[in-house]
């Protein structure tokens, strides 16, 4: 016991306590100002250069055995998908021609009408190099970052519908918050009649829900909902999801709506990032009256 | 003195630094790895079992700021809020500081239970701190600390085996 007393004498500098402390002030500093300010992203960034070597090589083993299972794919299964794309691919032709003859004919009639055109969009592949190792949150890393001009809110999909939307950009990598994420909401209008709404995500399921949606309100199973295209980030008639169960609960004010996405959100590797979407003009600033009046709102329910 | 002798027969070699730091890259590589659906479930957090074995069996050269630096490293690959590992494993090297002494004197079996309260700790934090920002907690995440206790076992004794393998190279 002696021996180990005697290292005691050495300088260890603060005990494990004090240290403790300060780290975990530190932490709870850090935890403090990234989850209410975001000022940390440029850190972020700096330090995702030192990591993401490690992240890269992390990566290799399931693409790897993806490049195996390419490899070993049968002669049989090539020559069914090719028939397959082939009959898909003449429908669709002319399926294309038809909307080719429509948007000259839309074309012409917002220009007799003095309406804007419609503006086209571009599209970039990405691909989906890791998920989220937080269980907690749906979100994708793609391989582009801010060397291809990626910025944040952009649209990202897939060849059915929309995927979600890049919230964060590394220098080589983004991520991608996808739709599915708790809270994550996306403005949609229901293809068959037209009908405005806001669709969220569930977080913990690959649901989406419509909520607060009165229970009179024209919505019916299998409906299919686009993306409206009013709040100026998501371009409009896209689809997003389809409407699989509602529950009209009398008891309730609102109805329960369950929908699935369209997309394939847990599903593909290669995605599209949508750039040069059309700018909405600047909202007009609020009336003073109308402030007056959400103040007198808020008294109101203080009372 | 019986209570050395009795349990840990061979005197601590020396370790390289190299040594630790490839073991925790490896451990973040680990971490790294396309886990999905159930298997994230059951990942065990691999950079908090090597940390807590440094911690406890090398308490003077891995000490709670070594630690701290790995978890804003962790957060930085989770893309998670800065901080959340960082706290996380700050808690743990803390309790690898205060319990050295006694796992030295245990053998695996005892240590493996002794080591679970400190992984429930770093899994408290992180499901705080979740709780915190979203709302809710999802119990199933609890199932990764008890993985991260059954992984001690088997890294402890690779660790010493492999620390035996590079002593009995040297000594060639």
């Amino acid at each position: 016991m002696e021996n180990t007393q005697s290292f005691q004498f050495f300088n260890r500098g603060p005990s494990p306590a004090v240290r403790l402390v300060f780290f975990s002030v530190l932490s709870l500093l850090l935890l403090f100002v990234d989850a209410r300010y975001r000022y940390l992203e440029s850190t972020r960034s700096a330090l995702s250069v030192l990591v993401s070597p490690i992240q890269r090589l992390a990566t290799l083993p399931g693409v790897l055995w993806q490049q195996a299972g390419d490899f070993f794919i049968t002669q049989r299964s090539l020559v069914e998908e090719n028939k397959l794309l082939h009959r898909q691919h003449q429908g669709d032709a002319a399926q294309l021609s038809q909307w080719q003859a429509l948007q000259q004919e839309n074309q012409q009639l917002r220009n007799l009408l003095a309406l804007p055109q419609r503006s086209e969009f571009n599209a970039q592949p990405a691909e989906i190099v890791y998920t989220e190792r937080d269980v907690f949150r749906r979100r994708v890393l793609i391989n582009k970052g801010a060397d291809t001009s990626l910025h944040a809110g952009q649209v990202v999909m897939d060849d059915i519908g929309i995927v979600g939307q890049i919230t964060r950009v590394y220098p080589w990598l983004s991520e991608v918050t996808l739709i599915t994420e708790k809270d994550h909401a996306v403005p949609v209008q229901v293809l068959r009649n037209g009908l405005r709404t806001i669709v969220f995500g569930a977080g913990d399921t690959s649901q989406l829900s419509l909520r607060y949606m009165p229970i009179s309100s024209d919505i019916q199973n299998g409906d299919v909902l686009v993306t409206s295209g009013i709040d100026g980030i998501y371009p409009p008639g896209i689809p997003v999801a389809k409407v699989v169960k509602i529950e009209r609960d009398a008891a309730y004010p609102f109805a329960r709506v369950v929908c699935l996405p369209v997309a394939g959100v847990d599903k593909h590797r290669y995605l599209l990032v949508l750039s040069d979407l059309p700018k909405l003009p600047e909202r007009p600033p609020e009336e003073p009256a109308v402030t007056g009046t959400t103040q007198n709102l808020k008294m109101k329910h203080k009372k | 003195m019986p209570y050395i002798a009795s349990d840990s027969p061979e005197i601590q070699r020396p370790i390289s630094t190299t040594f630790i730091l490839v073991s925790v890259l490896v451990a973040l590589f680990l971490n790294g790895l396309p886990w999905e659906g159930i298997w994230l479930m059951l990942r065990p957090d691999f950079v908090a079992v090597v940390m807590l074995h440094w911690c406890t069996h090398k308490p003077l050269r891995v000490g709670i700021g070594l630690s701290w630096m790995v978890g804003i490293l962790a957060d930085v690959a989770d893309a998670s809020l800065f901080g959340q590992h960082a706290l996380a494993y700050t808690l743990l090297a803390f309790g690898g500081a205060v319990l050295h002494h006694r796992l030295k004197m245990f053998d695996l079996r005892r240590q493996t239970t002794q080591v679970f309260g400190i992984f429930v700790l770093t899994y408290v934090v992180y499901a705080l701190v979740h709780w915190q920002v979203n709302g809710y907690v999802v119990w199933a995440y609890f199932l990764g600390c008890l993985t991260s206790t059954l992984l001690w076992a088997p890294l402890s004794i690779m660790f010493q085996a492999l620390r035996q393998m590079r002593a009995d190279n040297k000594g060639q």
